[in-house]
């Protein structure tokens, strides 16, 4: 049994006339594995991302999802988050007032005490901070500001990462955490991505461009269209694709 | 942050109704007859052993009373309120303010439940173990002051801090000098009220050039059925002094509403600086908006003396309605004041509060921030003065109102007015009323934060400018209630 099994994935948006996203999608993810999904704007990439986290605004018509077994979809999104289920997202949403440094231990606590485990010890959480955000480049500074407040691009793609770090998920999402990144910080954040890479953790990796893909080394990619999976193969799928870009599979759908 | 972890742990360990202090506490009490009259005034005098001075103060406030007309113009409503359904005193039968062996056992047994121990043993024993600071208590049993204590140790520093009925036997020429001279008498309906019949409340002095030693805090607890309560209470810093008062009141679950009408006047004389700070938890009413506090409070600090200082710091929570203006008399030169606070409305609760400004002196100048939370059915409003009198040149003040609105059936208003009669005065006036949005909501769930705990936390950092202006111990437990009154408001 896969760690994360998708069969046939139907959604619409929620909603009396809501448009069909998602139109049978189906995708095996086993723990260790990378999985890169590349596709055009609009094919569907986030919507997937965000009804495997649980995100209200959309409604699964047909087909599963299980995780470890278990049917995510009759889960709440912070019982998805405390087995595992982790979502960097595209546009990370400022908490005013919250100092990352809180929010981060919150969820932690928050995630611990779902699972019936103990609160981690202040000393303990200051460390595994200390340590995680040194290997990202983030500042005590940035730690003690606001959530995602004043943060650049490229801090808050790098803050998303250190959650990630904190929170040690079993299946990692990140979408397109590569968008507004210059070449150095792409390397920073996919250094930190990579570190976590582990043979009980899987990832899925969203990305437009091949460009990520040359830091994070995929084992699987495949091609999302119109949402699909139209296409899967090894990383040189990617290098394909960055070549021919994706007009081959908007032609063939006009 | 461990605070918003024991705030929801805490939510958690609550019962369906989220109000803790809602229990009664079974004693026997002296009344007065029910309703109001002269008599009921004489009564009071009496139970008191005022001077005849109290009562002739009394009796003009009453008189006074009848003729006037309760107030309509906040953005509350409520039933007319019955003044001769009501008892206006109400004390344990057992002789209180002696020993405190000898105090009710029952009346220590419900401080402990509300974690205010009234033995100096438990207290420093607190102490120790959370790492506070030392904290003099008085509490108020519904019309009387039960316990204060660390008398001895505040005495040693010149501090006077005793019930108000004491200060006016002990201390007649400091009481007589300074009663009433914040708000009058003639100020306002609820005000004339509790001048006629205020039972008890704290009066504090400190000294010329003193430090106060230790925080001064009164705990109100109102416990009869149709008992209002009408405390009074008066701070004087003089020159150069400084002290910090927390004030922090509960009241037991009752279906029907009860009166709290308190007054608060605070004198800085010249350098002296106040800072006043209250955690308001009166019984909200339940989830239909049945019972509950109505707390129609007048309170005002003068800063009479130039370079003085008052700043008043509130997270009010409860109360089925909230009427409530903690004001700054700005009249020495160079005084400042500040006004800093947390009004959070759920169910039906109605909060029509904020500040006034008066600026009279020269170069005085005045802060406001204000966050108002509304929940549930509820109405919270914003209602501030900033004024500036023809002399007060360079005058200024800023001003920050910012509303949070949780779920679309409650209302957040404001309503600020500025008078300005002196051209150099500066005013800045900042406003904003914001959702919780659903994409905050949904990032702090994906992070593994149950839909409370979300709030919680989201309003949390909404107030933060605020909470970082209480004293330590008093901002934990402020953000403990926050997350309880707001149970019930998301999903
Ligand atoms: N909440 C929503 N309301 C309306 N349309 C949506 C919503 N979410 C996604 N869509 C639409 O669904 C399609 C897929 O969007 P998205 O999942 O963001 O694609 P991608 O991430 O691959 O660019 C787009 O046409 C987008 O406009
Ligand atoms: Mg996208």
């Amino acid at each position: 049994m896969a760690l994360l099994e998708i069969d046939n994935l139907h959604a619409k948006i929620d909603g009396e006339h809501g448009k069909e996203i998602l139109k049978g999608l189906s995708l095996k993810v086993n723990p260790g594995e990378v999985h890169a999904i590349m596709g055009p704007n609009g094919s569907g990439k986030s919507t997937l991302s965000y009804i495997l986290a649980g995100k209200d605004d959309y409604e699964v018509t047909d087909g599963s999802v299980s995780l470890d077994g278990e049917d995510l979809l009759e889960m709440e999104i912070d019982e998805r988050a405390a087995k595992g289920v982790f979502l960097a997202f595209q546009y990370p949403v400022e908490v005013p007032g919250v100092a990352t440094m809180t929010f981060l231990r919150s969820a932690l606590n928050a995630q611990r005490k779902k699972r019936g485990e103990e609160e981690i010890s202040t000393p303990d959480f200051l460390r595994l901070v200390k340590d995680k955000a040194a290997g990202l480049g983030i500042s005590q500074d940035m730690l003690r500001r606001g959530v995602n407040v004043g943060f650049s691009g490229g801090e808050k793609k790098r803050a998303e990462i250190l959650q990630m770090a904190v929170l040690e998920p079993k299946v990692a999402i990140l979408d397109e955490t590569d968008s507004g990144l210059d070449i150095d910080a792409l390397k920073v954040v996919s250094e930190g991505v990579n570190a976590l890479r582990s043979p009980d953790r899987a990832m899925i990796v969203i990305t437009h461009y091949q460009r990520l893909l040359n830091h994070i080394v995929p084992d699987f990619v495949h091609v999302m269209h119109k949402g699909r999976i139209v296409r899967s193969g090894g990383k040189e799928l990617a290098l394909e694709l960055e070549a021919n870009g994706y007009a081959e599979y908007q032609q063939d759908a006009a | 942050m461990p605070a918003v972890q024991e705030t929801v742990d805490q939510v958690r360990s609550l019962d369906v109704d989220q109000y803790k202090y809602g229990f009664f506490t079974d004693i026997e009490s002296e009344k007065a007859p029910k309703g109001l009259n002269e008599d009921t005034v004489r009564f009071i005098s009496a139970k008191k052993d005022e001077p005849e001075w109290m009562l002739e103060w009394r009796l003009e406030a009453f008189r006074r009373w009848q003729t006037m007309q309760e107030p309509e113009w906040a953005r509350v409503s409520y039933p007319r309120i019955d003044y001769q359904d009501l008892y206006y005193y109400s004390a344990p039968k057992r002789p209180t303010q002696l020993s405190i062996d000898d105090i009710d056992p029952e009346i220590l047994k419900t401080y402990e439940k509300l974690g205010i121990p009234l033995r100096e043993r438990d207290a420093l024993l607190g102490i120790e173990s959370t790492g506070g600071s030392k904290v003099a208590v008085d509490a108020v049993f519904d019309s009387v002051s039960v316990a204060t204590t660390f008398k001895e140790e505040l005495a040693k520093a010149g501090v006077i801090f005793m019930p108000i009925s004491e200060a006016i036997r002990e201390y007649p020429e400091l009481v007589r000098k300074y009663l009433g001279s914040v708000v009058p008498v003639t100020d306002n309906y609820f005000a004339t009220l509790n001048s006629a019949v205020f039972s008890d409340g704290s009066f504090v002095y400190v000294p010329k050039g003193v430090r106060c030693p230790m925080e001064l805090s009164t705990y109100f607890r109102i416990n009869e059925r149709n008992t209002g309560q009408f405390e009074r209470t008066l701070i004087i810093a003089d020159e150069g002094a400084y002290v910090s008062y927390l004030e922090g009141c509960t009241a037991p679950q009752r279906d029907e509403n009860q009166l709290h009408a308190a007054v608060v006047e605070l004198v800085a004389l010249a350098d002296a600086e106040i800072k006043y700070s209250t955690v308001q938890n009166w019984y909200p009413g339940d989830k239909d908006g049945k019972g509950g506090i109505y707390n129609f409070v007048t309170k005002r600090g003068d800063c009479r003396g130039d370079r003085s200082k008052i700043s008043w710091t509130q997270v009010e929570t409860g109360s089925a309605i909230t009427w409530k203006y903690p004001s700054c008399i700005l009249r020495g030169d160079n005084s400042q004041g500040e006004f800093y606070s947390i009004a959070i409305s759920n169910g039906y609760q109605q909060v029509d509060s904020g500040t006034k400004m008066i600026h009279l002196g020269k170069n005085t100048s005045s802060r406001i921030i204000s966050k108002g939370i509304a929940a549930g059915h509820s109405d919270n409003t914003y209602r501030g003065l900033v004024s500036a009198h023809r002399k007060a040149t360079g005058a200024r003040n800023f001003t920050n109102c910012d509303s949070l609105l949780i779920g679309d059936k409650c209302g957040a208003h404001t309503v600020p007015y500025i008078e300005s009669k002196n051209s150099s005065a500066q005013f800045e006036h900042e406003a904003t009323t914001s959702k919780i949005s659903d994409d905050q909501l949904f990032y702090c769930r994906q992070r593994g934060l149950d839909p409370e705990e979300a709030t919680a936390l989201i309003v949390n950092g909404f107030v933060k400018d605020v909470l970082q202006q209480l004293p330590m111990e008093f901002a934990v437990e402020a953000q403990k209630l926050i997350a309880v009154s707001l149970e019930g408001s998301v999903g």
